[in-house]
């Protein structure tokens, strides 16, 4: 017989941050905060050339002024790095070329900021200007000067993907009904609080330790070592307290190697910090997108095909985009079953910064086509959005036509749950004009089953526990909490285990001399996979202390259960034997107890080229409803309330989670409603706060958050991710409540005032009315 | 090329600042940011900067009372009047009711906008102890949170203003 489990007294609970008292005193500690003896200021020079050949640098002026202790340019360290192994297009400084307006040229180390900027002055690089590609389609076409020599076929096109899965075109023939929409997407980025800074320091050991805002202090510790031709192990990787990620602060970034290379030339400590305007241009954002997006259906609205095409502006360099390609196509397999699926993706370089992950990450332009299409097509049949999207809905433990593992699914409750809530059936077409409601739904992966760097037998995420004479236990990851809370959970998950209180659990700072490795925070994997690993490696401390506590009382292990802060017997709590005591008893032959957990995703996916491309060991479902108002004469609007119905599985932390999806709400607001990168020519008008529009406090709707999902099998106490996929909803919603307040469909993002105007005339003209307005 | 202060440190001129009820020498340029002073010479990194051009608000600092923003004062502007750094708003080691208040609502994720938010409303609190909710939405406009983790900053204002309100019962 089982022994029972205890009720759980932490998990699926509110769990206040462990980091609170620190971030509400200002004592937290980011990159910026540190100072090491002797630092010096490290500054980049950025080429103000879109495109263009470097002739020749002469930096002898700046290295001969007084307090200038290095100067870099690209040659020495022309190592291309990049985050994908595959596409290694970046080298810590411009060689050969520059490739866009902010393309990172020469470095300097100096005593000052003023000495540093005037340093920069002082270097003289003579260029070749070249064409300049700017937009993607023609980049599709073979060109005179392609960016990269890795273009394929002489075009600007990065990557490529073709997929086909069924008949799609018989399908077409065959459906009762299809629809197509094709939209446009302006690029948005991070905008993360914390500014990208990096400090270095090489040491007579012949050591260097670098600090970085990171998200992945692997895959940076990897790329310094590749580039500095350092070992692994004589670099140290520590990550600070992080001010917000959101896929930003993913890849290796060449301003962290830069810094690295300058405390390797000077042998002293180095801090780069980027300013605003420098952040922007590093960007990495969500790619400029335009696709098209064609649904076939049958006349009951049971969906026959998806064929889609889109093209990436991915900028000057690689970045993520082999996945971004994929993702655009195959993060359209869920949540509906859909039988026949071609996908056309082409990312393209341009000579603008470069694109790369964003919170949702290849998910959310696509998601908005789909879902207006779906809104579309609703309308056509006449049968409600929700009913149709609950027809479709994948099944539990079904496999979609390219061989996506889908196991939970609590989509079909998180439409009900939304419809109820909202009182959808009162208000769908029956608000007056200019006010409305709209649906939108979410797939998204929770942790991506090809971890980049790793073969598939080595698990992604491993976790350490120690447990010392004091009863402490001290936590070692190198996942990476940026603000979404993980070190929260991670203590909170070893807590509930060993049924000890929170406050003995104490999760070590990322330092990659103790922390064992992890591919850090992206793809909504943190509490899937490290959740499971830290499960792993506090059960293993339990079993240590069960036996501990069978040699105390002589009850067999099975009988015996972690009751708090004491191990019990199942069926006679009252006989229990206190933390200490058996902790005492377990380290009486070793001392400090250590353990380990690891996670490793089973195999998934299919055979084909790029099958594992958006395999998940588990996918979060959205429903979302959005309440608009509309101001007809002005085109302002405003978010009233959103219902965001989310399934991922068993929250563990509920303010947590809740905090991920309100946040995840107002980003996608604001790719919504108005940020955009905008540019003339190469040239990015509005790299600052000021100009870049974010959201602000007044703006924000009132937001319902409803967790509907059941236990997912395979996640940690049954929860999936809540990180990413509560924004790809937001966008769609929106879009969809807009035109039931005003009768237009918009599908060029963001949606300004002016195009609201515009809109509303385009409808006018074509004498269609809309619920009296 | 660098002044000749900036080479020689003892040369600069040396100014009193008046940082969280004590008297702080800086050696600094007038010109240097009131920024700048807290986090390089004084180690008061709470203090935050986030885009250097007032656009973000995580520098926001008390100036006699008032929020200002560190980035955009100039050292010579503030001498002598009273500077507070969210380093100087806990009592000894009891928080501010602010502070608690952020604590209970969860109002911060990343955290790096967070002592801009917590000064911002020590300072509405203190100009307005019973501010509406247009107040208190206006009080935080400009200072950006991208964690949008603004619903419960609102509640955190909404809490600390609850206590702080005439009449309220003084949080103990």
């Amino acid at each position: 017989m089982a022994v029972p489990e205890p009720p759980r007294r932490l998990l699926g609970g509110r769990i206040p941050y462990i980091d609170g008292p620190l971030k509400v005193t200002g004592r937290a500690e980011y990159t910026d905060d540190l100072r090491r003896p002797g630092q010096l200021v490290g500054r980049i020079l950025r080429s103000p050339y879109a495109h263009a050949r470097i002739l020749s640098i002469d930096t002898a002026a700046a290295e001969r002024m007084p307090g200038v202790h290095a100067v870099l340019v690209g040659s020495d360290y022309p190592i291309p790095f990049g985050v994908l192994p595959i596409t290694h297009d970046e080298t810590a400084l411009a060689v050969g070329k520059t490739r866009y307006i902010g393309d990172m040229v020469a470095a300097v180390a100096a005593d000052s900021e003023g000495t540093a900027e005037e340093a920069l002055r002082a270097i003289r690089v003579e260029v070749e200007r070249l064409p300049e590609h700017l937009d993607p389609d023609a980049g599709t076409r073979p060109v005179a000067e392609p960016i990269h020599a890795r273009g394929l076929n002489g075009t600007n096109v990065q990557k490529e993907v073709l997929q086909h899965f069924g008949d799609v075109d018989r399908a077409f023939r065959e459906a009762a009904v299809s629809v197509a929409v094709h939209g446009n997407y302006a690029g948005v980025t991070h905008a993360f609080t914390e500014p990208l800074v990096t400090l270095a320091e090489a040491t007579p050991d012949g050591r260097l330790t670098v600090w970085s805002a990171t998200q992945v202090p692997h895959y940076l510790h990897r790329s310094l070592s590749e580039v500095l031709g350092v070992p692994m192990h004589r670099i140290r990787v520590i990550k600070p307290e992080v001010g917000g990620g959101f896929g930003g602060k993913s890849d290796p970034l060449p301003h962290e190697i830069v810094c690295a290379a300058l405390a390797l030339r000077t042998g002293r400590a180095v801090k780069i910090l980027c300013d605003r305007e420098d952040v922007f241009l590093t960007n990495h954002g969500r790619h400029p997108t335009r696709n098209e997006v064609r649904i076939a259906a049958a006349a009951d609205g049971t969906l026959l095909a998806y064929d889609i095409d889109a093209v990436i502006d991915g900028g000057a360099w690689s970045s993520f985009g082999v996945v971004t390609t994929y993702y655009n196509g195959v993060l359209s397999m869920g949540p509906y079953r859909v039988p026949n699926f071609r996908y056309r993706g082409r990312r393209v370089y341009t000579n603008k910064p470069p694109s790369g992950a964003m919170r949702a990450h290849g998910g959310t332009n696509l998601r908005y086509s789909i879902e207006v299409a779906l809104d579309e097509l609703a309308e056509r049949l006449r049968i409600d959005p929700f009913d149709l999207r609950s027809h479709n809905a994948l099944p539990p433990n079904s496999t979609t036509v390219n061989g996506f593992r889908i196991t939970s699914t609590s989509f079909r409750a998180c439409l009900a749950a939304a419809r109820e809530r909202s009182g959808w059936d009162a208000k769908f077409r029956k608000l007056p004009f200019g006010r409305g409601v709209g649906l939108g739904c979410g797939f998204y992966i929770s942790g991506s089953n090809s971890p980049i760097h790793f073969t598939p037998k080595m698990p992604q995420c491993t976790v350490h526990l120690k447990a010392d004479m004091d009863g402490g236990i001290a936590v070692h990851s190198m996942q990476a909490d940026i603000g979404q809370g993980s070190n929260t959970l991670l203590a909170a998950i070893v807590a509930e285990v060993l049924g000890v209180d929170l406050e003995r659990v104490h999760v070590v700072r990322v330092d990659s001399d103790i922390s064992p490795v992890d591919i850090g925070s992206y793809s909504s994997r943190v509490t899937f996979m490290m959740g499971n690993a830290a499960r792993r490696a506090a059960e293993a401390l339990r079993a240590l202390l069960l036996r501990a506590a069978r040699d105390l009382t002589g009850y067999p292990v099975e009988q015996l259960r972690m009751g708090h802060e004491c191990v019990e017997v199942a069926h006679r709590p009252e006989i229990r034997v206190g933390f200490l005591e058996v902790l005492h008893k377990a380290m009486e032959r070793t001392g400090a107890l250590q353990t380990s957990g690891a996670y490793t995703s089973p195999p998934m996916g299919g055979t084909h080229k790029g099958a594992r491309a958006g395999t998940a060991p588990a996918y979060s479902f959205a429903a979302y409803v959005a309440e608009v108002e509309v101001d007809a004469e002005t085109g302002q609007y405003r978010a009233e309330k959103i219902w965001a119905a989310f399934d991922c599985g068993r929250a563990l932390n509920r303010l947590a989670v809740e905090g991920q999806i309100e946040g995840s709400i107002h980003m996608g607001l604001g790719q919504f409603v108005g940020e955009a990168m905008t540019y003339r020519g190469p040239r990015l008008l509005n790299p600052s706060l000021l100009e870049y529009k974010i959201p602000m406090p007044g703006q924000m709707p009132e937001v319902e958050v409803l967790l509907v999902g059941d236990d997912d099998p395979e996640g940690p106490f049954g929860a999936k991710e809540a990180g990413e996929g509560p924004l790809i909803a937001t966008l769609p919603a929106l879009g969809n409540a807009l035109y039931d307040a005003i009768g237009v469909r918009f599908l060029d993002l963001p949606v300004t005032p002016e195009k609201v105007l515009r809109g509303l005339d385009r409808r006018r003209a074509e004498g269609r009315s809309w619920k009296g307005g | 090329m660098p002044s000749d202060d900036e080479l020689r440190p003892e040369r600069r001129p040396l100014r009193r600042l008046r940082v969280n009820g004590a008297d702080c020498p800086v050696a600094t340029d007038p010109d240097r940011t009131l920024l700048e002073a807290l986090r390089e010479e004084l180690g008061l990194t709470g203090t935050k900067y986030g885009c250097g051009e007032g656009e973000c608000a995580a520098c926001v600092v008390l100036l006699d009372g008032i929020a200002v923003r560190s980035c955009r004062t100039k050292i010579g502007e503030v001498s002598g009047r009273s500077i507070t750094t969210i380093e100087g708003l806990a009592d000894g080691g009891r928080l501010h009711p602010v502070q608690e208040a952020f604590l209970e609502a969860g109002a911060f994720q990343c955290g790096f906008c967070t002592p801009g938010m917590i000064l911002a409303t020590v300072a509405l609190l203190r100009r307005d102890p019973a501010p509406d909710e247009e107040g208190i939405r206006s009080a935080l406009e400009g200072h950006l949170c991208r964690c949008g983790g603004y619903l419960r900053i609102l509640d955190a204002v909404r809490r600390a203003a609850a206590r702080s309100a005439p009449g309220a019962e003084v949080a103990p």
